[in-house]
């Protein structure tokens, strides 16, 4: 059984129809993209998983459906929603930031063991702790964004665009991040990207979304070798 | 934590100091003063609570002068009806406002802004009508007037009259209520309303119950305000909710906050001060022009904002932080990160 799967989802933004059910699966600890261009649903897919738009179709994390369900309920039950645009709060500081990630979560000692553990993993985060998040760069800011998700001790992360708006080596480094949360605690991620270069190197699996329907699928090897996918999404 | 400067030492100092100074004063002061800082306190006491609703939580009201009234007609009534203590009547009116409040916060989780507020103008302008028809007080008016608390025995030392006693029930309360703020805008309640305030998509990927959240804020609030009104009738003897004085009272509140400072803790109790000083100071500038006190008022209010638009407190956070950089600039001239190509050439 699949950590979440996906079976013929559909979302619609009034009458516009964006998602034309779209079926894709995530397994514990693994790493999926989702490719695709502007306006082909990448975004609307991650909102309906996290609850944030409604949906129509079929929608299980761990085997339970949570479709319809609250965003706050989902994020209770391990799913952490990084949002484009990063969603840090720009008024408070990074450690505030940090601590909200926690909001659902009761153990003190484990809120302090996973602080300290991710200022480790992400050292510039460190160094601003008292630092007003609006201050620091976008990829400062994309760092915290994550440190913050992983702080609520997700299962699955889903990642929107979390390059948008980084100098390319930045978000190399943000990728080796990634990866390495990935291996060493095992975090599953749902990652929606238009840098498919970097994306297919850290995900297994991908999907191809256009028009709001999954045009192909498989492994991150098999889609970086296909022709189609090199031209459209590549660049080469 | 934002901002945060001021060692814990120096905090705790300037708190005991204020504390000295607010105690002291009924002792230099007559009693028509003391009414006035009394009055300031409860003002504060609301403005306090408008500003987890306003000020962090994003949410504007301007009724809650109606929650005020609340408050001051459950303490009058059972205090002149049901003969109750005071004090006693305290814990009554916080848990009947934050009931009320919460029943009022449901329908700011369909609208915002604009619109919330004038909801919240709708509360005003229904609370004066609703007293009307069921409360009957002195002489077949709206008016109740509740015998007063007096200076007990053991008080006499500090406080043989009772006006002094009544500032000091009000300081202690104010106290009370202010420690509460404090405590609830620094923990997990405090950045979870911040976070609605300003992404609320986030907030709920986050794990946060936005509902939960908006109508807890306006049932908080909700609560600062009963208490406030209780206080009033405490200082004042009188509870009375006209039309004009509601909606005066709501729009006090939120001035309190705003030139005080929204989203600071401190900045509803300086603002409050700030505004009942204001208000006293311009009144007798001119004895036989009504009308020019008020427009003074006004136009007093419209240029500390002009100068000060983040509030008293922010303002004076800010020009704290500028005089730090530039005393730490003074201490150790950064020496530039990369030599100055212009300054090699000419060397």
């Amino acid at each position: 059984m699949s950590l979440l799967e996906v079976v013929d989802l559909s979302a619609a933004y009034g009458p516009i129809q964006v998602l034309h059910g779209i079926s894709l699966t995530v397994d514990a600890g693994e790493v999926v993209v989702v490719l695709g261009a502007n306006g082909a649903g990448k975004t609307t897919a991650l909102r309906a998983i996290s609850g944030l738009v409604a949906a129509k179709g079929e929608l299980r994390f761990d085997g339970v459906s949570i479709l319809g369900r609250h965003p706050e309920s989902i994020a209770h039950r391990g799913v952490s929603h990084v949002p484009q645009g990063r969603g840090t709060l720009a008024g408070l500081t990074v450690d505030e930031n940090m601590r909200l990630g926690a909001y659902s979560r009761r153990d003190r000692e484990g809120i302090a063991a996973d602080l300290a553990e991710w200022y480790d993993t992400f050292p510039p985060l460190a160094k601003r702790r008292s630092q007003t998040a609006g201050t620091m760069s976008g990829g400062e800011q994309q760092m915290l964004a994550v440190a913050r998700s992983l702080m609520s001790r997700p299962r699955l992360l889903l990642l929107d665009e979390p390059s948008l708006g980084l100098a390319p080596l930045v978000t190399k480094q943000l990728f080796e991040t990634l990866a390495t949360v990935n291996r060493e605690r095992g975090i599953a991620m749902l990652l929606v990207e238009q840098n498919a270069a970097l994306a297919l190197e850290l995900a297994a699996r991908g999907y191809v979304l256009e028009a709001g329907e999954i045009v192909a699928s498989g492994t991150a090897e098999n889609l970086s070798r296909d022709g189609e996918i090199r031209k459209a999404y590549l660049g080469r | 934590m934002r901002g945060r400067a001021l060692g814990i030492g120096t905090r705790a100092g300037a708190a005991l100091l204020t504390v000295g100074v607010l105690a002291w004063l009924p002792q230099y002061y007559g009693a028509t003063d003391t009414a006035l800082f009394a009055k300031a306190i409860y003002i504060a006491i609301a403005a306090l609570g408008l500003n987890l609703l306003t000020g962090y939580n994003g949410q504007v009201s301007i009724g809650h002068g109606a929650f005020f009234g609340f408050g001051a007609y459950a303490t009058a009534i059972l205090m002149n009806d049901h003969g109750w203590d005071f004090l006693a009547t305290l814990p009554v009116v916080a848990v009947a406002s934050f009931v009320v409040g919460a029943a009022v916060g449901f329908p700011a989780l369909r609208v915002k802004g604009l619109y919330l507020a004038l909801i919240t103008l709708g509360l005003a302008a229904l609370f004066p009508d609703l007293v009307t028809k069921y409360v009957h007080g002195t002489g077949g008016t709206t008016l109740v007037q509740p015998p007063l608390p007096t200076s007990p025995g053991w008080a006499q030392g500090f406080a043989p009259n009772d006006d002094q006693w009544r500032y000091y029930l009000a300081l202690t309360i104010g106290i009370v209520m202010f420690i509460l703020a404090w405590n609830l805008v620094r923990g997990r309640f405090g950045r979870a309303l911040l976070a609605v305030r300003d992404h609320d998509a986030a907030a709920s990927t986050i794990g946060i119950d936005l509902a939960r959240i908006k109508v807890g804020s306006f049932a908080i609030s909700a609560l600062y305000a009963g208490i406030a009104g209780s206080v009033g009738v405490m200082v004042t003897g009188l509870a009375n909710a006209g039309r004009v004085e509601t909606f005066q009272l709501s729009i006090n509140f939120l001035v309190a906050v705003v030139i005080g400072g929204t989203a600071t803790v401190l900045g509803p109790v300086v603002g409050a001060w700030t505004f009942v000083f204001l208000e006293r100071a311009t009144q007798d500038l001119f004895p036989d022009q009504a009308l020019l006190s008020p427009a003074i008022f006004g136009v007093a209010l419209i240029l500390l904002l002009f100068a000060l638009p983040d509030g008293i407190v922010g303002g004076a956070r800010r020009t704290g932080r500028f005089a730090r950089r530039k005393l730490q600039a003074r201490r150790a001239p950064r020496a530039p990160d990369f030599p100055s190509p212009i300054r090699e050439d000419r060397q």
